[in-house]
């Protein structure tokens, strides 16, 4: 059974780096298994000065459950230490839900019958100075995986519009090559963003039967291929729930790692969605619960103190505002996930309810209440 | 001696009585005021990607009138980077000051020397007053004061991790041999930490997460005021020398001699 991690399973275009990284990081997180911890190592990894690839494996294990509050008082001094009490607000724009891929688990899953469409022209504008009036500075652009609906004209296009309302630009969008980042790079983007969803070849490639997705070492070399391209910045996450979500957040964090480790000026970043319902599948089962999705986030700050985490409109506002307190540092607010919604003009289904409603206002006064600085701009262009 | 009163922090033709610099990019903008009163702060960093003048939550609006703004290149990671993030700060109002953070690693935010002392050399051409954050080395540290740099910035520990004066022993070294104000920059996590920074002769100290993740800030302001007078009185008062070996008598012991 091919597991699509050879450049022998690439499709035409699709260009191939070695993959050093993808090798290492699938052979070492094989050997990863959860329950191979005991109370004594998640205590030594709570007290280590440096949190180590075997202390995080720890940090990931049942045994750790019962130190949620004692790893939760050690990740707010790590997270205070390198960030203070920041938070870096954004919005993400959804400009086209046009996809090609399949995947089991999504709302833009081209089977699934939704309303589809995408932003052009002034509409992009129009979004674009409905965000930027909040006062928002950064932008995450967003597009189903569709080369055909939305190609890398298109979404050049996007981020050079975008270049002239924000200051920060982030790219989640489906996998491209080298020189095609370097564009995005060059029309103002700053950092892309690539779900692998899940570290486990065997799961990946059952629920991403068709499409280009369904190539699953493209997708995991796509942050190199970013930085290869002058991105300042890489997020990586699994889609905690679709497998074993200790297992793949272990590996995701070696990924980065390993990134960060071969591109020393990276910003690395990690998100932390887990599987929700979604558009016609409303009855979804979720596995992960709140305390596990926090467990997982922390784990992310003792292993790599200095990372952005971010935390999704998919958790409910007593969840984001509490773990911004602890461990992520990194949220968006004012949250549109129609396409056209952001200026009242939606054309196009969301890919998934959001359970944090609030507008940019009411999360920042949330995050002032608790003694958070909300940080609408954190970079220059230079 | 010269007196505390009279002692005065020269840089770039500006006088300081505080030797306290404070950064703020760790702590609500609404306690950056009560900070820079209790610490008797006379000169504060700022990063410049967080002053969109005119956007919402803009340091620049939570700066007391009288403060010398020090704004820095964060965010640079060569030194073309830090000359445009420096003209950029001179744009939005911050003056002259700046301070080159050069920095192209982001786990331990460790400065690039190299590329900080083009920049200091390119900034000096623009008229700035440059002050580089670095890593304590002394030819590093000469090549910046050959550059024109206004003041050196050594880093005491690494950013944020409030392990004090790791360098110690290389930051007295150019305070020994840097003719130009030295001002230990980030690792400092303690008052007795600054104390010791000024004992061994630093012009003054920059401390920001040391305050932010205090309880209190305001009442951790105000011991660093304290422990950076007390240091700095100590290292005017010339501290004994720690005795090594044995104890030394209080009188000579060749004391008998008549050189006859």
């Amino acid at each position: 059974m091919r597991d699509f991690t050879d450049a022998d399973d690439y499709e035409q275009g699709m260009e191939h780096i070695d993959p050093e990284i993808m090798t290492r990081v699938l052979g070492r997180a094989s050997d990863y298994n959860p329950e191979d911890y005991s109370d004594r190592d998640v205590l030594d990894a709570i007290s280590s000065d440096n949190v180590g690839e075997d202390s995080f494996g720890a940090l990931l294990s049942p045994a750790a459950e019962p130190f949620l509050e004692r790893i939760a008082i050690r990740a707010r001094e790590e997270t205070m230490k390198h960030f203070g009490n920041s938070v870096n607000i954004f919005t993400p724009l959804y400009a086209s839900n046009y996809c090609t891929n399949r995947c089991v688990y999504c709302g833009f899953n081209s089977g699934n019958d939704i309303k589809r469409a995408k932003l052009v022209g002034n509409e992009i504008d129009r979004e674009m100075n409905a965000i930027s009036s909040t006062g928002l500075r950064e932008i995450l652009l967003l597009t189903g995986e569709s080369r055909a609906h939305s190609d890398p004209d298109y979404i050049a296009d996007l981020v050079s519009r975008a270049s002239k309302y924000f200051s920060n630009i982030g790219l989640e969008v489906y996998p491209m090559n080298i020189g095609e980042y370097r564009k995005m790079r060059e029309m103002g983007a700053d950092y892309v963003t690539v779900f692998q969803e899940t570290y486990d070849t065997d799961v990946y490639r059952r629920v991403h039967p068709s499409g280009r997705k369904r190539i699953f070492s493209y997708r995991f070399n796509a942050q190199e291929r970013a930085l290869m391209g002058g991105m300042r910045g890489v997020g990586f996450s699994p889609l905690l729930g679709l497998s074993d979500f200790r297992k793949d957040s272990f590996a995701c964090g070696l990924h980065a790692m390993e990134i960060q480790r071969k591109y020393p000026h990276a910003e690395i970043s990690f998100s932390l969605p887990r599987f929700r319902p979604f558009i016609n599948h409303e009855d979804a089962e979720n596995s992960v619960t709140e305390s596990k999705l926090l467990q997982v986030a922390m784990a992310y700050r003792l292993f790599m103190p200095f990372a952005a985490e971010t935390i999704s409109t998919r958790e409910r506002p007593g969840f984001r505002d509490n773990i911004v307190g602890i461990c992520a540092t990194k949220m968006s607010a004012g949250v549109s996930v129609g396409i056209g919604e952001h200026s009242g003009a939606e054309k196009g289904d969301a890919q998934f309810d959001i359970s944090d409603p609030r507008s940019l206002e009411e999360v920042m006064n949330a995050l002032i209440a608790n003694g958070r600085q909300p940080v609408f701009n954190d970079y220059v262009k230079v | 001696m010269k007196k505390l009163n009279d002692d005065l922090l020269e840089i770039g033709g500006r006088k300081f009585r505080s030797r306290f610099i404070l950064g703020s990019g760790k702590f609500s903008l609404d306690m950056t005021r009560t900070v820079i009163e209790n610490g008797g702060v006379e000169m504060a960093t700022l990063a410049v990607r967080r002053a969109n003048a005119g956007g919402m939550e803009n340091i620049l609006d939570y700066m007391p009138a009288g403060i010398t703004l020090l704004p820095n290149t964060s965010g640079a990671r060569n030194a073309a980077e830090a000359v445009r993030i420096a003209e950029l700060a001179r744009e939005l109002g911050c003056g002259d000051f700046i301070k080159v953070e050069i920095i192209r690693d982001s786990k331990y935010l460790l400065p690039d020397n190299a590329e900080t002392t083009k920049a200091v050399k390119l900034l000096k051409a623009r008229d700035f007053v440059v002050m580089p954050y670095m890593m304590p080395d002394l030819s590093a540290a000469r090549d910046m004061a050959d550059a024109g740099a206004d003041a050196i910035m050594p880093l005491g520990a690494p950013i944020g991790s409030n392990k004090g004066l790791l360098t110690r022993e290389f930051i007295k070294i150019l305070v020994e041999e840097i003719d130009l104000p030295i001002i230990v920059d980030a690792g400092i996590g303690r008052p007795s930490q600054a104390c010791e920074a000024m004992e061994i002769g630093a012009a003054a100290i920059m401390a920001n997460t040391a305050i932010a993740t205090s309880r209190d800030p305001a009442s951790m302001a105000r011991a660093f005021r304290m422990a950076i007078e007390a240091g700095r009185l100590a290292y005017l008062s010339g501290p004994g020398r720690i005795l090594e070996h044995r104890a030394e008598a209080s009188s000579p012991l060749t004391g008998f001699l008549e050189d006859r």
